[in-house]
């Protein structure tokens, strides 16, 4: 028989066979092991609840520094500065002038360049007293209304859960910093820099802050030559999720908690990796007999891999719903952003990661030579 | 599932002019000095010699582990040194049985599932082969519960017979066993050799046994020594 031909039927009869995912050897050695998995699968789980606790409070976090500037019916923000400094994406430094507006007003791609004030002062209502961000707007610039209007001079709309916690209703008063105000209606709850957003007009606005000029511009569409125009009037202009790195703090503390996300998923991945390293050390043996009996390394390296996903799945799993659970009962205490996206992306990241861990160490199956099957020892 | 073992003349086992060296400081070591050796279909053939005669050495070149320096091994008429690692695995798992030394059973398996990961790795359904699994572990002497045990719950014979049925699971061509008896008192050495003969016959293997144990040559068909290398 011509050897290359019997070869290419052989290799041809058996290619099939090992496209799909073997479990019989992985499935074995969890039920015959179960104690180490068990503990791998804790470990996954421990750092799961951790990593869905970390990134809803990210979440969390980020919502009440920024939802106000976030949930903006804008495009791009336009930033200014005071005489003779240059402008920053700081909505603590910004100032912008009449001048300004109006030539953003007219530059052709805007739809809108609506003056937005922002600052920070006190609302006491009854016996209470609250930090709150006070922005000056027009109508526009509201989130949706729930009860009542839009503020007209001398008024105030209020976030809906400042409203409950503060017993406000439409058509009472309320005091924001010097100023005694109407409670003209209630809005979605935001906040701006951890402090809840209450709403006014313009000259309102410039009245109990204090200032003289708005803060900001919130543009509708983009100016065409916006580099040009920015030069000329001495601004610079983000898009609306570029501007929330101008609020005080949101980059250092969105940084901070990202870094540690990091550092955890990082960790999850050597931790696994560090597992299936010593777990298929351990195997040698059994790997090198399944091989000297025909089992191809692909075979081997994606049953060790199922391996690796079934303990994964089952730990991140596990540590998602309680991460979850957890912070649904922790949502009314702290900062924690409740959605399908906070238990799925670290649950997908742990699994991902964990599993690219696991295959860095499965790669040294594919190094075991199945004569050691042979040895006179094991 | 039909399969080119099934389908292809069985034509046993042959070795033309193998050679095999491995370094040795600045030489080279032979372990197989210009090994001939053919063992037809039913034949049960013996390669007794003093350790470190190369008994090993010819029983992995013939397993196709291991790719001698010259000399051709011919199984079922395929040449296995015309053949890529991947081809050569799938050689394994089509016309070789092996029967280790040690019994080299998985620790987390069961007896039958022993021989059910072997339809595993050949990518068939082991639940499917279960019976066929049991029926061959019965006819090696392991039946009923003890087919349900890990190897550490079962002696050092009843291990064997596993490693037995596992090497046959897969209807190979050509069996190799290496050094069966050596974990074994006499009595159930003598069993286990008897075993291998009768499954030779039963089955129609080429089966080439090494041991140096000249005591459980009885029941072979041809023994042949092995010194430094050289088949006699």
């Amino acid at each position: 028989m011509d050897s290359a031909a019997a070869a290419a039927r052989v290799d041809g009869r058996t290619a099939h066979l090992h496209r799909k995912v073997p479990v019989f050897v992985a499935l074995s050695d969890i039920r015959f092991a179960k104690g180490r998995f068990a503990l791998m699968g804790a470990v996954v789980t421990l750092i799961t609840m951790l990593v869905v606790f970390l990134y809803g409070l990210t979440g969390g976090l980020a919502a009440a520094a920024s939802s106000t500037v976030a949930g903006l019916p804008a495009d791009r923000i336009v930033f200014g500065a005071p005489a003779g400094a240059a402008a920053t994406v700081s909505f603590g430094n910004s100032v912008v002038s009449a001048g300004q507006q109006a030539a953003f007003a007219a530059a052709p791609g805007v739809g809108a360049a609506h003056p937005l004030g922002v600052s920070l002062t006190r609302l006491t209502a009854s016996d209470a007293a609250v930090s709150v961000s006070v922005l000056g707007s027009p109508a526009a610039l509201l989130p949706p209304l729930r009860q009542g209007a839009a503020p007209a001079d001398g008024q105030v709309a209020v976030g809906a859960d400042t409203a409950a916690e503060y017993h406000l209703a439409v058509g009472g008063q309320v005091r924001v910093g010097p100023s005694t105000l109407t409670v003209s209606g209630v809005t979605e709850q935001r906040s701006y820099s951890h402090a809840p957003t209450v709403w006014t007009t313009l000259a309102t606005w410039e009245q109990l802050s204090g200032q003289s000029r708005p803060t900001v511009l919130a543009l509708t569409g983009s100016p065409s030559g916006g580099a040009a125009l920015d030069a000329a009037q001495g601004t610079t202009t983000v898009a609306l999720a570029d501007a929330l790195a101008g609020i005080n703090g949101f980059s250092a503390e969105q940084g901070s908690l990202q870094l540690i996300q990091g550092f955890l998923f990082a960790v999850s991945a050597l931790v696994v990796g560090a597992f299936f390293t010593v777990w298929t050390v351990q195997r040698r043996p059994d790997i090198a007999v399944l091989k000297a009996v025909g089992a191809s390394s692909g075979y081997l390296v994606r049953d060790a891999l199922a391996q690796a996903a079934a303990v994964l799945l089952g730990g991140a799993l596990l540590g998602g719903a309680a991460g979850g659970t957890g912070g649904l009962l922790a949502a009314s205490a702290v900062p924690f952003d409740v959605g399908p996206a906070t238990v799925a992306v670290p649950v997908a990241a742990m699994v991902l990661l964990g599993l690219a861990g696991a295959a860095l160490a499965v790669r040294r199956i594919t190094s075991v030579d199945p004569l050691a099957a042979l040895g006179a020892s094991r | 599932m039909t399969t080119t073992a099934q389908t292809t003349t069985r034509t046993g086992l042959a070795l033309r002019g193998v050679t095999l060296t491995y370094p040795d400081g600045e030489s080279r070591l032979t372990a197989l000095d210009d090994v001939t050796l053919e063992v037809a279909p039913g034949e049960f053939t013996a390669v007794a010699g003093p350790s470190g005669s190369g008994k090993s050495s010819l029983l992995a070149v013939a397993a196709t582990l291991q790719r001698p320096d010259r000399g051709q091994v011919l199984i079922d008429g395929l040449d296995a040194g015309a053949l890529g690692d991947r081809e050569r695995t799938a050689l394994r798992r089509e016309r070789l049985g092996i029967v280790f030394q040690q019994s080299n059973l998985l620790a987390s398996l069961t007896a039958v599932e022993q021989l059910l990961v072997l339809e595993s790795v050949r990518g068939g359904r082991p639940s499917a082969a279960r019976s066929r699994a049991e029926e061959l572990l019965a006819s090696v002497g392991l039946d009923g519960a003890k087919q349900r045990r890990r190897p550490h719950q079962l002696s050092g014979g009843e291990r064997q017979r596993v490693n037995i049925a596992r090497a046959l699971f897969g209807r190979p061509s050509v069996l190799l066993v290496d050094e069966p008896t050596s974990a074994l008192d006499h009595e159930r050495g003598a069993q286990i050799v008897g075993l291998l003969a009768e499954i030779t016959r039963s089955h129609g293997t080429a089966t080439v046994m090494v041991t140096h144990d000249r005591d459980l040559l009885g029941r072979v068909d041809r023994v042949l020594e092995m010194h430094d290398g050289r088949l006699a």
